[in-house]
């Protein structure tokens, strides 16, 4: 690294392809950590993940080579090769190996092999994780996270409180959290609709986090046939935030 | 001297276990059967105290007594041993157990105590863990049980169940647990690590001394750890856990201070100072009259702070404190009949402080009374127990033709044998401030007059809790005519 | 069959596929058909370890496939190598699988009723991924086999209550950011030896010295970095107690004990036969910086511990701190450390699971693990309480379960290093260890409230009705599994010296300093 230009170029020219997949791979990382809404960040996910799929791939590249399927002449199974020679008889299923010049016409197949393999893991996980999100929404009617993480606070607190008395009790004033709830009125509705089986708390607002208490008692037994149940309500779409 | 003989006999073995079958019969018992229950520690008691005797006359003879376990590594074995020191403090722990277990009939029927199950259940896990560190042949072993006996005597401590058991068994368990965890098993694995290639046994036989090959500041430093972690010796300043685990009931006090707890505790430093550093590494190291320092000042502070306690069982157990520091003494004295005089006081100071206890306990089962200013009167109507308690009192003070001179002799003649004036002096000190703070507990009894004395409804305490107090008194005598058996066995006397 | 290396992974992948078809006829038979499975896994990882220990080389080979060895650097197949840790630590997987799936009966029907078949299922599958990361032989097989085990774990975690989905959200982000990591590295790895066989890298990287390349620094830091985020190393530890105190109870057993150790064998797989141990100790600056981070570690583990209020939240970030004393082990480079750290992989999957099953039959039985709601339990529940505590012992490190043999080593390391820190932070988490099961058995035993206040009438009243403390103990289906695992502990610690013997073995080949000399 001597002037500028030559790093410039080092970075642009020779390793472009390093240069991309870090780039994306600080995009994804970013959107995993810095957007509020879970669909994004399981966007930031996928293109994280593709960030790494993509650098293995271009690093099968090779210059003149062509995608790595067997062209007719060089096809060991096809008839215009001689495939005796190359076999003990019976099944080829080990790799057949060709003489080195004619590999380097191909590019290298091997990590576009293990990409496939990737990119189903990727899918998987992306499939997992939406199903896992569509749950997060149906029980506490949000998927941005920080009113994720005061639900999960509230429910933490009712859970903490209603052990120790038996005794169903008023919910003590949260200045903020009531305002919260307030301008929230209209969601809270559209997510209510159930009938509330075991109430620890009174306080009629707070259909969704019953749900999910008692949800909680019984991991999650007595949840399915409620939601069955359950018309989905029309909730008017709410201001992206993110 | 010959080389000593050595046999394989199982019977080691048996005394471990017996209170192990006692405990399943003490389970199965259980508390709708509560006669058949005592009687089931009792059977595994005299067991225990049966095997231990037979042995004495093996050792006697010159023979020593291995009985293989289990290999814990590669190079150590779970070894027990029986010598005379060892076989000394077990005869003395097995024969206390039977009579603290009749004591302990007494005690908690008297008390209408709950749980008493659990009880001797836990009581009997400890006597089988003291008769492990009696008969341990190596210092991994020794410790093995040495944490057994920590974490089985906490239910004991903790009986109450309430707010002061708390605060005792946090005391009590914490002060032990953190001073063998994180003093005593690096020292512990140090030695192991470094010495002959990592492949040492640290037999208390064949090892003697191989400390030695490090340098002088680990020397030190070792001994060090060692002595304080094992804090169950009561070395100050480890030693506020003792007065905080007087919230147990006075059954476990004894066997805490007589029987099982301490006497472990000073029994390892024995071993550490006599057969793991050994006599001539001892004499050779720079400083360690350190340990001789500390243990004659934990003797005078804790006497001196005996003199201030006005409740009996506290009293007692500032005394304890300064009696394991004589031990601890002897121990450090590194010459032959100042260690054998420590081994001969953990066996005397057994016999007289289990009384001095029994009778504390006698008087609050009989009269609900714990303070010393209370008992004024009380030897007109419980003559037995403050007749015993005097005897014990003078054991423990260090009069003939009790036991308790014997041992304060063999000490003073080590000290003298290495020509340590000064310890002489502490030990005449000590003996003095005993004199102080154990006497007037009787004096007041017989000879003081109040109110009490008129009152007829203080008399002896039922005959479960007199019989053995009077008999561990005769035992304070009986341990001054034989004590030629018990200088035979350490060693003193061919 | 020879190839019982293979039926290790089949028996259980099998199974799973079997129970979710036959589980849409019949959810009965999806509990038979999964422990049938287990039982057929454990045994054939037992002929393994077996024909391990047989072999002249103490390792057992199989290529998927039948491809050869003969091309390329250790060729392009799929190998299945099996050398005594890799033995061993399958035993162990399968092992705790098999006592786990024995447990299940009860809580998968009360907390996830009528999902049977989907959980066995997964469960199943989980064991075949976690076995298969254990024996592979091949540095990409595991980057899929890690996905396999993380994909049915968040479908297990999310199988519980709305709060496990939610947590189960935040695992998914930090395990694909991990597994993404090392799969970064393995194709750096790729790139410079050309290879994906771990034999086959460490060949090219000895032939080649390769130990100075940059593109082999980055690969080490990415392999690292992923795998230390999947095992929960502080401060990469954050997905761990949310997920695995809110998930079902059968969830938790299986995953606490399995997938962080799981993770420390990859750690040590990489560090040991791929990397090899001159480039992993000494040409890089890792081994000077990781104790300190591990002093850390521990640390906060222990502290954010003592600040729980409920068994299972505690044990969680107890896995937290365990995972800082292997992590150690390893990094401080002598060859006790290594011993201990992987007795401890071992042991502290034993007393891990000795703990949550514990911690499962206590919320089964009293619907909570609040520390409030536990007193008078030993009255009613002995022998789980003992089986729990045995457990909780092994932790402390008393003798003789193993969880003392383990730290024994694990001290003697940091000695001989003269890490000294490393030393220290163990005893200190060891009396924080301490103070947590005792406090535990002091709320059970006790009649006195965490203000210090007395409760009941004294004399040992616990305040209790007749009800709270009449004898009501676990199913034994629950029971007899959580015995089973406390007296695996407690042998494990007596025959420690088989288990040291065989690591020994395997740690022959790696000219480990040792460090024994007279100071």
């Amino acid at each position: 690294m001597t002037e500028d230009g030559s790093i410039f170029f080092q970075l642009l020219v020779e390793r472009l392809n390093y240069f991309i997949y870090i780039v994306l791979l600080m995009i994804g990382l970013w959107a995993m950590i810095a957007k509020n809404n879970l669909i994004k960040k399981l966007i930031g996910m996928s293109i994280f993940q593709t960030a790494i799929i993509l650098f293995y791939v271009s690093t099968a590249v090779k210059e003149d080579a062509t995608i790595p399927i067997y062209l007719p002449e060089h096809d060991p199974h096809g008839t215009e090769l001689n495939s005796e020679s190359n076999q003990s008889g019976g099944m080829i299923h080990a790799p057949q190996v060709l003489e080195a010049s004619l590999v380097s016409g191909y590019t290298n197949p091997l990590p576009h092999v293990l990409m496939l393999t990737a990119i189903v893991v990727g899918v998987a996980t992306l499939g997992l994780a939406l199903s896992v999100c569509l749950r997060i929404y149906r029980a506490y009617g949000t998927i941005e996270e920080d009113d994720l993480l005061l639900e999960l606070e509230k429910e933490d607190g009712r859970k903490a409180g209603g052990f120790r008395k038996k005794r169903p009790r008023r919910m003590p004033s949260r200045g903020g959290k009531s305002k919260d709830k307030v301008r929230k009125g209209t969601d809270e509705k559209s997510k209510s609709g159930q009938v509330q089986t075991r109430r620890r708390k009174s306080g009629p607002s707070k259909p969704t986090s019953t749900k999910s208490n008692s949800n909680s008692d019984t991991q999650g037994g007595e949840k399915k046939p409620k939601s069955r149940r359950r018309k989905p309500s029309p909730r008017k779409p709410r201001e992206d935030k993110s | 001297m010959s080389e000593p003989v050595i046999i394989e006999d199982i019977r080691p073995l048996v005394a471990l276990l017996a209170p192990w079958a006692g405990l399943l019969g003490i389970i199965w018992a259980g508390e709708k059967r509560p006669n058949l229950r005592e009687m089931f520690t009792f059977i595994a008691a005299s067991v225990q105290a049966a095997v231990v005797v037979s042995l004495v006359p093996v050792v006697l003879s010159g023979a020593i007594i291995e009985f293989h376990i289990w290999q814990i590594f590669s190079y150590v074995p779970m070894l027990l041993r029986v010598d005379g020191p060892g076989l000394l403090f077990a005869c003395v722990a097995s024969i206390l157990w039977i009579a603290t277990t009749l004591y302990a009939v007494g005690y908690m029927r008297g008390l209408h105590e709950h749980a008493q199950t659990r009880f001797y259940a836990f009581f009997a896990l400890s006597l089988s863990a003291t008769m492990g560190v009696a008969f341990s042949a190596n210092l991994l072993t020794i410790y093995f049980f040495y944490e057994m006996l920590s974490v089985s005597t906490f239910p004991l401590v903790t009986h109450m169940q309430d707010k002061e058991a708390r605060t005792g068994g946090r005391t009590y368990l914490g002060y032990l647990l953190f001073t063998s965890l994180c003093l005593l098993l690096p020292a512990l694995s140090w030695c192991y690590v470094w010495l002959d290639g990592g492949h040492l046994t640290m037999d208390f036989i064949e090892d003697v001394g191989k400390v030695g090959h490090f340098s002088e500041t680990t020397q030190i430093v070792l001994l060090f750890l060692f002595t304080f972690g094992f804090a169950k010796a009561g070395l100050m300043p480890a030693h506020s856990w003792l007065p905080g685990a007087m919230v147990a009931p006075t059954p476990v006090s004894a066997l805490l201070h007589a029987v099982a707890v301490v006497k472990v505790g000073v029994f390892c430093v024995y071993r550490v100072y006599a057969d793991v550093f050994g006599s001539d590494v001892l004499a050779n190291m720079g400083g360690e009259e350190w340990t001789m320092v500390v243990a004659s000042a934990t003797i005078l502070i804790s006497s001196l702070i005996a003199l201030s306690q006005d409740n009996l069982k506290r009293r007692l157990a500032f005394s304890t404190i300064g009696q394991l520091g004589y031990v601890v003494l002897g121990a450090a004295i590194a010459t032959d009949r100042g260690q054998g005089g420590a081994v001969l006081h953990i066996a005397m100071h057994a016999c007289g402080k289990i009384t001095l206890f029994f009778c504390a306990g006698a008087i609050f089962v009989a009269t609900g009374k714990k303070y010393v200013s209370e008992l004024r009167g009380l030897g007109r109507k419980m003559p037995l127990t403050m007749g015993a308690f005097m005897i014990g009192a003078l054991s423990v003070i260090g009069l003939p033709p009790l036991g308790g001179f014997i041992s304060k002799w063999y000490l003073a003649l080590g000290a003298l044998d290495r020509d340590a004036v000064w310890v002489v002096v502490v030990l005449l000190i000590s003996s003095l401030l005993n004199v102080f703070y154990l006497l007037p507990v009787a004096v007041t009894a017989f000879f003081r007059t109040s109110e009490t004395e008129k009152d007829p409804s203080f008399k002896e305490a039922p005959w479960p809790c007199v019989v053995p107090l009077i008999l561990t008194a005769l035992g304070c005598f009986f341990l001054f005519f034989w004590s030629d058996i018990l200088l035979q066995l350490i060693g003193l006397q061919p | 069959m020879s190839d019982h290396i293979v039926w290790i992974v089949l028996f259980p992948l099998l199974g799973g596929v079997a129970c979710s078809l036959f589980g849409n006829f019949s959810k009965k038979i999806c509990y038979p058909l999964a422990v049938g499975s287990m039982i057929a896994s454990v045994w054939s990882s037992v002929h393994t370890l077996f024909q391990v220990i047989e072999s002249p080389l103490h390792q057992v080979s199989y290529i998927q496939g039948g491809w050869t060895l003969d091309l390329f650097p250790r060729g392009v197949g799929i190998e299945f190598r099996a050398d005594l840790l890799g033995a061993l630590i399958t035993l162990v997987v399968t092992g705790v699988g098999l006592i786990v799936v024995l447990y299940s009966k009860v809580p998968v029907q009360r907390q996830t009723p009528g999902k049977e078949p989907l959980y066995y299922t997964l469960f199943l599958l989980q064991i075949t991924g976690l076995a298969g990361i254990t024996l592979t032989g091949d540095a990409f097989n595991l980057y899929v086999l890690i996905e396999v085990a993380a994909l049915t774990g968040y479908g297990l975690i999310a199988l519980g209550s709305n709060r496990a989905a939610a947590a189960t959200f935040n695992y998914i982000i930090l395990g694909t950011i991990g597994a993404s990591l090392y799969l970064l590295g393995v194709g750096y790895l790729y790139l410079k030896t050309g290879t994906l066989n771990m034999v086959g890298i460490l060949e090219v990287i000895e032939a080649n010295n390769l130990h100075d390349s940059p593109a082999m620094q980055v690969a080490f830091v990415l392999v690292l970095l992923g795998v230390l985020i999947k095992m929960a190393f502080f401060p990469f530890h954050a997905w761990l107690p949310k997920a695995y105190c809110h998930a079902p109870t059968t969830t938790s057993c299986l995953l606490a004990p399995l997938v962080t150790k799981v993770m420390i064998y990859v750690m040590i797989r990489m560090i040991l036969s791929v990397f090899g141990v001159e480039f992993s100790f000494e040409s890089t600056w890792w081994a000077e910086v990781m104790p300190w981070l591990v002093v850390v570690a521990i640390i906060c583990a222990a502290v954010m511990a003592l600040a729980q209020r409920e068994i299972k939240s505690m044990l969680t970030y107890l896995i937290v701190a365990e995972v800082g004393y292997m992590v150690g082990g390893v990094w401080i480079y002598n060859y006790y450390g290594l011993v201990g750290s992987i007795f401890h992989v071992i042991s502290d999957a034993c007393m891990t699971l000795c703990l949550f099953l514990g911690a499962g039959i206590i919320l089964e039985k009293c619907r909570t693990t609040h520390f409030d709601g536990l007193r008078g339990l030993f009255a009613k529940m002995p022998l789980t309480m003992i089986g729990f505590f045995i457990g909780g012992f092994s932790i402390i490190g008393l003798p003789p379960t193993c969880g003392f043999f383990s730290k024994w080593y694990l001290i003697t390391g940091g000695m001989v290093s003269e890490r000294w820190e490393y030393m220290v932070t163990l005893m200190f988490s060891t009396m924080v260890m301490v103070i947590l099961f005792f406090r535990l058995i002091e709320r059970i035993h006790l009649a006195v409230d965490e203000s210090g206040k007395n409760l009941g009438k004294g004399h040992g009243d616990l305040g209790l009705t007749d009800e709270q403390t009449r004898f009501d103990e676990a199913p034994l289906s629950m029971l007899i599994p959580l015995l089973i695992a406390a007296s695996i502990v407690i042998i494990v610690g007596v025959y420690n010296q088989e288990v040291v013997n065989l690591i020994e073995l395997f740690l022959e080949d790696h000219n480990l300093p040792t460090g024994v000399t007279y100071k």
